[in-house]
C-alpha cells in the first residue's frame, strides 16, 4: 500500500517513490500530479501497480505515471516503462488488451455558425456510418489473406485501397505502419475476431466526436496543425477491437510458462513477460505490431466514414468541407525508441499503457511539418467535457520517455456510475447543453458520465506545468457517438 | 447469487464463491454473463463440448471464461446450462472439460474484451472456494 508518506515531492507537480520503497523494485517511480489529483490517485491501487511495474527485468530509469492515472490490471493506466533493448523484457500486460487504442483528430474550415443547423443530422449520419455497439460488424469485409496483408501494411493498405489520403499517413504516428508486423504470429482466433470488425467503433469508452475549436492558445502551432478557432474538428477514439484483445489474451496466457522458463518472478501475473530477444518475445512483438497496424486501418476507415458523413451533409452547402488530418496517436503500445540515458543514446522498448507519445521539436520520426512545433498530443476529455490539443516538448524526452497523458482518467468505478447515474437523464442533460448524443446503450452511457472522470483541465495543467507538453487549442463538444 | 461485483475503477471485478472447483467455474460464467447484462432467447439448443489445459487452476479459469467471451463475441452465444469437470489432481498441465448447451443472446449490455490474470487466486474460504476476477471491458 502506497501512502502519502512514501512520496517525495520533487517539484510542484512531480513526486517520486524511491527504489528503496520495496526490495524488488528495479527503478524508482516518477509521478506527475498536483496535490489535489494525488488525493484521487491514492484512493485506488494505481501507485501500487506502478511499483509492481518497476520490477520488470531490464527496466531502465524511472517508471513514469501521468496525472490521469488510475488502477488497471497489473500495469496502471497512465503508465510508461522502458526496458533495455534487446535483452530486457517485453510485457503484453504493460501495453494492454486494446493494442494501439488511440485517437485521431481531423480538422476543417467549417465554421460553427454555418454548421450548427446540421449538427443533429450529422450526428445521425456519423452514427450510421461508424458502426458502434456490442457485437457490431465493420464496414469493410476481407478474406484471411487480405487480412494478413492489412496487418503487414497498416495504413498503407488503406491508402492502396482508396480509403486514405497521402497526408493521412504522413500525419499518423509511425506513418500508420509498424515495421516488423508478423501476421503469422497472430492466432486464427484473433483473426476470426477481427475479420468482421474492420472499420467499426465498438463499445465502451470509444467514440466519434464532433467538436468546435473553442480557443486557440498558440496560434502559430495551431496554424501548423491546421486548427482554426470557431471551426469544426472530429475526434475518433478506437483501437484494434477483438483482434488486439485476443492477441494480448493469447500472449498473456502463453507467457505464464515463459516466465518460469526464464526464471522471472513478478508480483502480478498480468505483468508476465519474456526477453525481447527470446523466441517468445519476438513472437509477441510481431503479433503486437500486426494488431497495431490493424488499429491504424480501423481508425483510417472510421475517418473515411466520418468524411462520408460530412460530405453528405455539407455538399452543395459549403465549398470547403474537407476533413484534414491533424494527427493520429497511439496510447497503448510498445515501441523501440532511442532515448538519452545517463548521457548516452540507447534503444529501449517504451511500454505506454494509457499514455501518449509526446515527441518534442527536432525529434526524428516526426513529420517534416511538425519538426519545429513538436507532435500534436491529443487529450480527449470525458464525454461532454472539453478536450485539448497539446504539443510535445523537449522536456518530455528528458523526464517522461517522450510521453504525456492520454485523457481525463477515471475516478469512479463503472458499477458506481451505473448505480448513481441514469443514462437517459444524462443524455437529456447533455442534449440540453447543446451536445447531440447517439449512444447504443444507456447503461454504457452512464458508465462514461463526466462525473466518473477526473477534470481534464486539471490533468492538462499538470503536464503543462511539468513542461512535458504545451497548450495549443481547447475543443468543445457538439456531438458524441458512442457504442 | 454466489457472485458479486466489486468496485474497480475502469474495469469489472467479480467475486465468486462456490463449494467446489467445478461449481466455482460455472458460477464465474454466470456472474460474467449477469454483469454483462446478457439475456438469452429460448431457441433450439445445441450441446457442445470444450476442452482446455493450463499449468494451474487459475489458468484453466481464464481459458474457460475466455472461450465463453470468444463465443459471445463471434457467434452471439451464451450458456445457462453448463457442466464443468476439472482435473487438478495429477501433475500439470491440468485439464478442464465443459459441456455446454448454447442459446442465442437476445440482448447484451456490455462487451467484454478479455479475462485477466490480475490478482487471480482461487483460495479456500469457509463456504468452499473463492476467487476475484477482473475483466477488461
Amino acid at each position: 500500500m502506497v501512502t502519502r508518506q512514501d512520496l517525495t515531492q520533487l517539484s510542484d507537480y512531480e513526486w517520486q517513490i524511491a527504489q528503496s520503497f520495496r526490495g524488488d523494485m528495479r527503478g524508482p517511480v516518477r509521478v506527475f500530479s498536483s496535490n489535489a489529483l494525488l488525493q484521487d490517485i491514492l484512493g485506488d491501487k494505481s501507485l501500487e501497480q506502478a511499483v509492481n511495474a518497476s520490477t520488470l527485468p531490464g527496466l531502465v530509469g524511472d517508471v513514469v505515471v501521468m496525472p490521469d492515472m488510475h488502477q488497471g490490471y497489473g500495469f496502471p493506466i497512465g503508465g510508461v516503462a522502458a526496458t533495455r533493448f534487446p535483452d530486457g523484457v517485453i510485457s503484453p500486460g504493460a501495453i494492454g488488451y486494446d493494442i494501439n487504442c488511440g485517437v485521431r483528430l481531423l480538422a476543417s474550415t467549417i465554421e460553427l455558425e454555418e454548421a450548427l443547423p446540421h449538427i443533429d443530422r450529422l450526428a445521425t449520419l456519423l452514427d450510421k456510418y461508424c458502426p458502434s455497439g456490442v457485437g457490431v460488424k465493420g464496414v469493410v469485409h476481407v478474406n484471411l489473406p487480405e487480412l494478413d496483408k492489412l496487418m503487414r501494411l497498416g495504413a498503407d493498405w488503406a491508402f492502396q485501397n482508396g480509403y486514405a489520403k497521402e497526408n493521412d499517413l504522413i500525419r499518423t504516428e509511425e506513418n500508420g505502419r509498424l515495421e516488423g508486423a508478423d501476421p503469422t504470429r497472430v492466432s486464427p482466433r484473433a483473426k476470426t475476431r477481427g475479420l468482421e470488425q474492420i472499420g467499426s467503433l465498438g463499445a465502451g469508452n470509444h467514440f466519434v466526436e464532433v467538436d468546435v475549436v473553442d480557443e486557440v492558445l498558440d496560434p502559430k502551432t495551431a496554424g501548423v496543425f491546421g486548427l482554426r478557432q470557431g471551426c469544426l474538428v472530429v475526434q475518433i477514439h478506437c483501437g484494434s477491437r477483438g483482434l488486439g484483445h485476443q492477441v494480448c489474451t493469447d500472449y498473456v496466457q502463453g507467457f505464464q510458462s515463459a516466465v518460469q522458463r526464464y526464471h522471472i518472478q513478478l508480483p502480478d501475473r498480468e505483468l508476465v513477460c519474456a526477453p525481447m530477444d527470446s523466441p517468445e518475445g519476438q513472437a509477441y512483438l510481431g503479433a503486437m505490431r500486426a494488431a497495431a497496424n490493424f488499429a491504424f486501418v480501423n481508425r483510417q476507415l472510421l475517418a473515411f466514414s466520418a468524411r462520408r458523413a460530412f460530405e453528405e451533409i455539407f455538399a452543395g452547402r459549403l465549398k470547403n468541407r474537407q476533413l484534414n488530418q491533424v494527427y493520429d496517436i497511439c496510447h497503448n503500445m510498445g515501441k523501440i525508441e532511442m532515448h538519452m540515458v545517463n548521457g548516452k543514446r540507447i534503444q529501449v522498448c517504451v511500454h505506454r499503457k494509457g499514455a501518449t507519445r509526446a515527441f518534442g521539436p527536432g525529434t526524428p520520426g516526426l513529420p517534416a511539418e511538425y519538426l519545429q512545433t513538436g507532435q500534436p498530443v491529443l487529450v480527449p476529455g470525458s464525454m461532454g467535457t472539453a478536450s485539448w490539443v497539446l504539443a510535445g516538448t523537449k522536456t518530455s524526452m528528458d523526464i517522461s520517455w517522450g510521453s504525456c497523458c492520454h485523457g481525463a482518467g477515471r475516478t469512479m468505478s463503472r458499477a458506481q456510475s451505473r448505480h448513481e447515474i441514469r443514462g437517459e437523464e444524462l443524455r437529456r442533460k447533455l442534449e440540453s447543453r447543446g451536445i447531440k448524443i447517439r449512444a447504443g446503450s444507456l447503461s454504457g452511457l452512464a458508465e462514461e458520465a463526466p462525473t466518473a472522470y477526473k477534470d481534464v483541465n486539471a490533468v492538462v495543467e499538470v503536464v503543462v506545468a511539468a513542461g512535458i507538453a504545451r497548450k495549443v487549442a481547447h475543443l468543445r463538444p457538439l456531438a458524441v457517438v458512442k457504442g | 447469487m454466489p457472485f458479486e461485483e466489486l468496485p474497480h475503477t475502469a474495469d469489472w471485478c467479480l467475486r465468486v464463491w462456490a463449494p467446489d472447483l467445478p461449481t466455482l467455474f460455472t458460477e464465474a460464467a454466470r456472474g460474467m454473463y449477469s454483469t454483462a447484462g446478457i439475456k438469452l432467447v429460448e431457441t433450439g439448443r445445441i450441446q457442445r463440448t470444450f476442452f482446455t489445459t493450463a499449468p494451474d487452476a487459475e489458468g484453466l479459469l481464464v481459458g474457460f471464461l475466455s472461450e465463453l467471451v470468444f463465443l459471445l463475441e463471434k457467434d452471439h452465444l451464451a450458456f445457462d446450462d453448463i457442466e464443468v469437470q476439472v482435473d487438478v489432481e495429477n501433475a500439470p498441465p491440468f485439464r478442464l472439460s465443459a459441456s455446454l448447451c448454447d442459446a442465442s443472446v437476445l440482448t447484451s449490455g456490455k462487451a467484454i474484451k478479455a479475462v485477466t490474470y490480475h490478482n487471480l487466486n482461487i483460495h479456500p474460504v469457509r463456504q468452499g472456494l473463492e476467487v476475484e476476477i477482473v475483466f477488461d471491458v
